[in-house]
């Protein structure tokens, strides 16, 4: 059973096990460094669809696919799938699933998509509720500047805080049973809203929630930093990554510059590629959680990984209407190990 | 703790990098500058073939406006206008520019409600603060001559 410790964290007793994941990617994506990492890589960003979002569409629904291949599952065999994207109404996601005829609870959590959707599956197969549960989100360049910024085309400059909306999508699924990387537990953060307004620069927005929801878990778990071969956050970027190093320290009074990672800053080669402060959207986490993370998790080259999923919660109109950007952060313990934590 | 709000800005600004202002000007300048070299160049040109100055100064700007529409369909001028900066956007190119990239961006929505409604959402405000400008120049011009 589902067990709450502290002050937000679940341990999950009989943790549920992931039984395929994969990551699927456009050009960008191809170029840089983690390009061995996924399963299928599309050699054009619009993947062969007439639209954007369609293409976006195209991204998640091969991810599941491929993950379910992996997991020897066939649709049917699996309960529910919690899924979500960044487009409104989480359009990606309803026209992904669409063929599939798996149940559906649509989520969205911005670029924590990845995390939460792995949390909420792992609590519910845990409980029995499902037997296997798929978690799935993907995000698109093209569609979210379409929808977030200015059209493509447009001839403006981007500051060097702004980050690189990932073109691609990451699916796990996960099972109450079986061999395989297992969620040992799970947090769900609250809101932090440090009143940062500038909206090309999530990283600072999201820092906050990440740094808080690093904090309570390893206060809950009483655990240290060296406990993990990675904490690994979603997609801070390099203004981020600083901010969080600088906030743990200077507010909980812990460092964990030894053993952090950020998938924004893994997924392009910053030096190469054209991504200013690092790679960002729901794919980007998801991708390298699903692609790179998980199968080196099943290969003991890793064997305890936090994984902090952080997502920016504004709107289209929110920063317009001169809010600042809610921060959100969600965290998973994933674990290659035979010995429980 | 929580650190104040006002801290954290300070963070935030000492952890951004700035943008290198001296290198974008530099840019800006002579993208700009080129823009304005060639369009003159052309007008001068018209001039000595015996165009009067107004219809010079027509020819000029559509020339421009279709270069820039031409480039943007092409895929080519953001990766200019990156580059340069207010070198693009101020002279007419990045106008036609901001009327053409969501026309092509919103065909997906179908001529109505795709490009044709949404091909003025940048250049919108322009044309509604540009026109009213112009109508409260012209009525004190008319109050005052």
């Amino acid at each position: 059973m589902a067990e709450r410790i502290g002050e937000n964290t679940i341990l999950l007793s009989r943790p549920p096990v992931i039984l395929g994941a994969a990551a699927v990617g456009t050009p960008a994506e191809a170029a840089g460094p983690l390009a061995g990492a996924f399963d299928y890589l599309y050699d054009s960003a619009k993947a062969g669809a007439k639209t954007w979002e369609q293409a976006e569409s195209r991204l998640q629904s091969k991810a599941v696919r491929l993950a379910l291949e992996k997991a020897q599952l066939a649709p049917e065999h699996v309960q529910l799938m919690l899924a979500g994207d960044l487009l409104n109404q989480c359009m990606a996601t309803s026209f992904a699933v669409r063929g599939l005829h798996i149940p559906l609870a649509g989520v969205y959590g911005a670029c924590s998509t990845m995390a939460l959707t792995l949390a909420l599956a792992a609590v519910l197969t845990e409980s029995g509720a499902v037997q296997n549960a798929a978690a799935a989100t993907s995000s698109h360049f093209c569609a979210a500047e379409k929808q977030f910024r200015m059209p493509l085309e447009y001839g403006g400059q981007r500051p060097p805080t702004a980050q690189w909306t990932a073109s691609a999508a990451g699916a796990a699924v996960i099972g109450d049973r079986g061999e395989g990387v297992r969620i040992e537990a799970v947090h769900f953060g609250r809101i932090e809203d440090y009143g940062v307004t500038d909206s090309a620069n999530m990283g600072a927005a999201m820092a906050p929630a990440a740094a808080g929801t690093i904090a309570s878990f390893l206060r809950d778990t009483e655990t240290r930093p060296r406990d993990y071969d990675m904490i690994l956050t979603g997609d801070l970027g390099a203004v981020g990554t600083r901010l969080l190093l600088q906030l743990l320290a200077k507010e909980h009074g812990v460092s964990i510059a030894d053993v952090h990672a950020d998938c924004g800053l893994m997924l392009y080669d910053r030096n190469v590629q054209d991504v200013h402060a690092g790679g960002s959207g729901c794919g980007c986490s998801a991708a390298v959680v699903c692609g790179h993370i998980v199968p080196r998790l099943r290969a003991r080259t890793l064997r305890r990984v936090l994984f902090v999923g952080t997502g920016a919660l504004l709107s289209g109109v929110s920063p317009l209407q001169g809010e600042s950007v809610p921060g959100i952060a969600h965290a998973v313990l994933l674990s290659g190990d035979s010995e429980r934590m | 703790m929580q650190i104040p709000a006002e801290e954290y800005k300070k963070m935030c600004d000492a952890a951004s990098k700035p943008t290198d202002g001296v290198r974008c000007a530099v840019k800006a300048f002579l993208i700009g500058g080129t823009i304005c070299a060639f369009a003159q160049a052309m007008c001068d040109a018209l001039l000595a073939f015996g165009t009067e100055q107004e219809t010079a100064d027509f020819i000029v700007m559509l020339v421009l406006i279709a270069l820039t529409a031409v480039l943007t369909a092409a895929g080519v001028f953001d990766r200019i206008a990156k580059h340069a900066g207010a070198g693009t956007f101020v002279p007419v190119t990045g106008f036609a520019n901001a009327v053409v990239s969501p026309a092509m961006e919103f065909s997906s929505e179908g001529r109505v409600l795709g490009t044709a409604s949404q091909m003025f959402r940048i250049a919108g405000p322009v044309l509604v603060y540009g026109s009213a400008a112009a109508v409260a120049y012209g009525f004190f011009y008319w109050l005052f001559r």
